[in-house]
């Protein structure tokens, strides 16, 4: 139970996390790299999960379950999202997400 | 029992022509759908007499009174487990008289049509137009509930338009078909408010629940009223109401004179003989509920009818135009059938108008379908609608001629012609149960006379008119109509309905009363001389007498300005007060609201459309911030 580390280390670095992730999908013009921020994101969550878990109901295992079922869906997730940068690139022959900008009024 | 399926095909046949006509006649066979039709309307006419002698001859009577027969039903419309609308067939007396006048009518018209309207454009729509009346008219008067009887009602009010705008390039055609269908459907309003109250007291729309004299229906609406009149005789005064649009009896007259503009033919069928009359055979059909609990209902049928057929036949006097004559002549006689029914009581002897206004209805078809398929063979020669046109005509058109007579002096009540018999009847019913009304009847009777002999001695003898081209008589078509009409018209007379078609079923004796028909035989002899004075030779009484009596005159042949108080009670009254508001509040106040609602969606589009820049990371920076702020305002007020 007591593994030493506080609670609010893993909460800090998750937050961290979470907001660089924010920072890079606000800030990076390159798909692949909003890409990676996002995966930042899920991966902060993550962690929140498993600390809760762990800190707060240590005989449960649902935080457990949700992380993997989070890496699950961020894995799919990832294929998909290459898949789609790819097409755009064929189309357009550049992954700059500012000049992918067709979709508008 | 006899077998009456087949009277099924009575309806089936003029529809399915009407169909097949309407589709295919264009295209394939232009010149043969007159015949096809005609044919038709042959088989339905064998069909109908068939009928008619199985039903008055072979049908078995119970207690010496002729049964109501229901040869055929289904449920058309099922709305709830009470109420449902049938469709079916009836047969009683009064059916079966109309199914013979109607089938030998139209089967004349058809034939005669075949010579008149040949070589016109639109012949097969003629034709087409021609089987849809027959089969609407034919279904009205064979319904078996009110509703199916609203539905022909609506159909023969449709047919009438259709055939009175045949000629549809024609402006003022158009405007009589419009003007019909309006009135008529007008006064339908009535006659549908009239079912609404009658079937929700009654719980019923079936004529025979309705009109048994010994059923609860009848009883029904007795006790509680409005305005001193009980629920039922409002309901029938209602009803009537479509009775008196149908019927064009006054105030909704205005539209037979008009709707001469259509074929001449037409006007015989359906102006003249047949739906016309489905007023008459409305009352009729619900006669037991009007004599026995609505007495009311049925004083006011009687006024109106009798003083409809007055002032139908003094603005007859004085009109020129022989189709609006007929029109007129038309609407009075209308009259004298709606005051026979209402001078009648039930049953028995009682009941001696209703069997003179059905008698009248029979021989009434018969020789008005004469006289306006005459005044089509004159104007077919004349090519003119006005008889100041005409003169002298006897010696070109002999059968016509011949035919025409023999229909004026049926319908002046001349013995032994049909007309004399029906008219008795009447005029000796209306002796017994009023004396005014009888009066009213008697000088119409006179102005009758009068007013078809003007036409007659006019057309026929007066003033040598010179004919661009010498008039030639019609072709056989056209002739052969004339006489079996006239043939009819002559012998109609002795066909005892008395025996045969009487409020109860049972026959009745009745005898020739001299009290009754000697005066009237005078005063239609009396109008005949009149006319023969003024119109046999050209003379200056007539304009001498239009002179002396210049304002009646002026009024009558002003046909008393009805049109012009329609047209001031639509135009400058409904149109001004109560539509031009309506319709600004609809343009301004209804398409304001939607015009306001429209713009500022779109103003207010047109603005933020901006946000939309198609810039990912712009997105993904407002969902952000927004759910920052969601998230700060849900810790600030979560406490």
């Amino acid at each position: 139970m007591n593994s030493g580390i506080p609670l609010q280390y893993f909460l800090i670095l998750a937050t961290i996390m979470f907001f660089a992730g924010i920072y890079g999908f606000l800030t990076r013009r390159n798909l692949i790299t909003i890409l990676m921020s996002v995966e930042l994101i899920l991966n902060s969550v993550n962690i929140n999960f498993l600390a809760f878990n762990r800190y707060l109901y240590p005989h449960k295992l649902e935080g457990m379950f949700f992380s993997i079922f989070v890496i699950a869906v961020a894995a799919s997730e990832a294929a998909v999202a290459i898949a789609i940068i790819i097409n755009i690139y064929r189309r357009f022959t550049t992954i700059n997400v500012e000049d992918v900008n067709e979709m508008k009024f | 029992m006899i077998n009456f399926n087949y009277t099924i095909w009575i309806l089936l046949i003029p529809f399915l022509m009407f169909i097949f006509l309407g589709l295919a006649g264009h295209k394939f066979f232009p010149k043969l759908s007159g015949v096809l039709g005609t044919t038709g309307l042959g088989i339905v006419t064998v069909l109908s007499y068939l009928t008619a002698y199985n039903y008055f001859f072979l049908s078995e009577k119970v207690d010496e009174a002729y049964q109501k027969i229901t040869a055929f039903n289904m449920v058309w419309l099922q709305l709830t487990d009470k109420l449902h609308i049938d469709i079916g067939i009836l047969l009683d007396p009064i059916s079966v008289m109309m199914l013979v006048v109607i089938s030998t009518v139209s089967f004349m018209v058809h034939i005669y049509s075949l010579g008149y309207m040949k070589g016109e454009k639109g012949f097969e729509r003629f034709f087409s137009f021609l089987s849809l009346f027959s089969f609407s008219m034919l279904g009205l008067v064979l319904a078996t509930n009110i509703f199916q009887m609203y539905i022909f009602w609506e159909l023969v009010g449709v047919s009438s338009f259709l055939l009175i705008g045949f000629y549809y390039t024609k402006p003022s055609a158009v405007r009589a078909s419009k003007k019909a269908f309006i009135v008529t459907r007008f006064a339908d309003m009535g006659f549908l408010v009239g079912i609404l109250i009658l079937s929700f007291t009654t719980k019923t729309f079936d004529f025979i629940a309705l009109t048994d004299p010994n059923g609860s229906a009848i009883t029904q609406g007795a006790g509680i009223g409005f305005l001193g009149l009980s629920v039922m005789t409002w309901s029938m005064i209602f009803v009537y109401m479509g009775g008196v649009g149908k019927s064009a009896m006054f105030p909704f007259h205005i539209w037979l004179p008009d709707a001469m503009e259509g074929p001449t033919p037409v006007s015989a069928l359906i102006h003249a003989a047949t739906m016309v009359v489905a007023g008459v055979y409305l009352v009729a059909r619900m006669f037991p509920i009007y004599a026995i609990s609505a007495p009311a209902a049925l004083e006011v049928v009687a006024w109106v009818g009798a003083f409809s057929s007055l002032f139908a036949a003094v603005i007859a006097c004085t009109q020129t135009d022989i189709k609006r004559i007929l029109a007129y002549s038309t609407m009075s006689q209308i009259g004298y059938m709606m005051l026979a029914l209402g001078v009648s009581g039930y049953g028995g002897h009682e009941g001696l108008g209703y069997m003179a206004s059905m008698f009248h209805l029979f021989t009434h078809a018969m020789f008005k379908a004469l006289l306006f398929l005459g005044a089509g063979a004159i104007i077919h020669a004349v090519h003119s609608n006005y008889f100041t046109e005409m003169g002298g005509l006897r010696k070109y058109l002999p059968i016509t001629h011949i035919t025409f007579l023999i229909a004026c002096l049926t319908i002046a009540g001349i013995p032994p012609l049909s007309g004399f018999f029906s008219k008795d009847e009447i005029l000796a019913a209306a002796f017994h149960h009023n004396k005014i009304l009888w009066a009213i009847e008697f000088l119409v009777a006179g102005l009758t006379a009068f007013y078809m002999f003007r036409l007659y001695f006019s057309i026929f003898w007066g003033k040598e008119t010179h004919y661009h081209h010498t008039p030639h008589e019609a072709p056989a078509t056209m002739t052969i109509p004339l006489i079996v009409l006239a043939v009819g018209s002559i012998f109609a007379g002795f066909i005892p309905f008395n025996e045969l078609v009487t409020t109860d079923g049972k026959g009745f004796e009745t005898e020739l009363e001299m009290m009754v028909a000697v005066p009237s035989v005078l005063i239609g002899l009396i109008g005949i001389v009149v006319a023969w004075v003024m119109y046999k030779k050209e003379t200056a009484i007539p304009d001498k007498l239009a002179a002396t009596f210049k304002y009646s005159y002026k009024w009558a042949y002003n046909k008393f300005y009805m049109d012009e108080v329609y047209l001031f009670v639509t135009k400058k009254i409904i149109f001004r007060f109560i539509s031009t508001p309506i319709a600004w509040f609809d343009r301004h106040i209804v398409d304001g609201t939607m015009n306001l609602i429209a713009s500022i969606t779109q103003v207010s589009s047109f603005r933020i459309r901006g946000f939309q820049s198609g810039q990912l990371q712009k997105y993904g920076f407002v969902f952000v911030t927004g759910t920052i702020f969601l998230a700060l305002l849900l810790i600030y007020f979560w406490r």
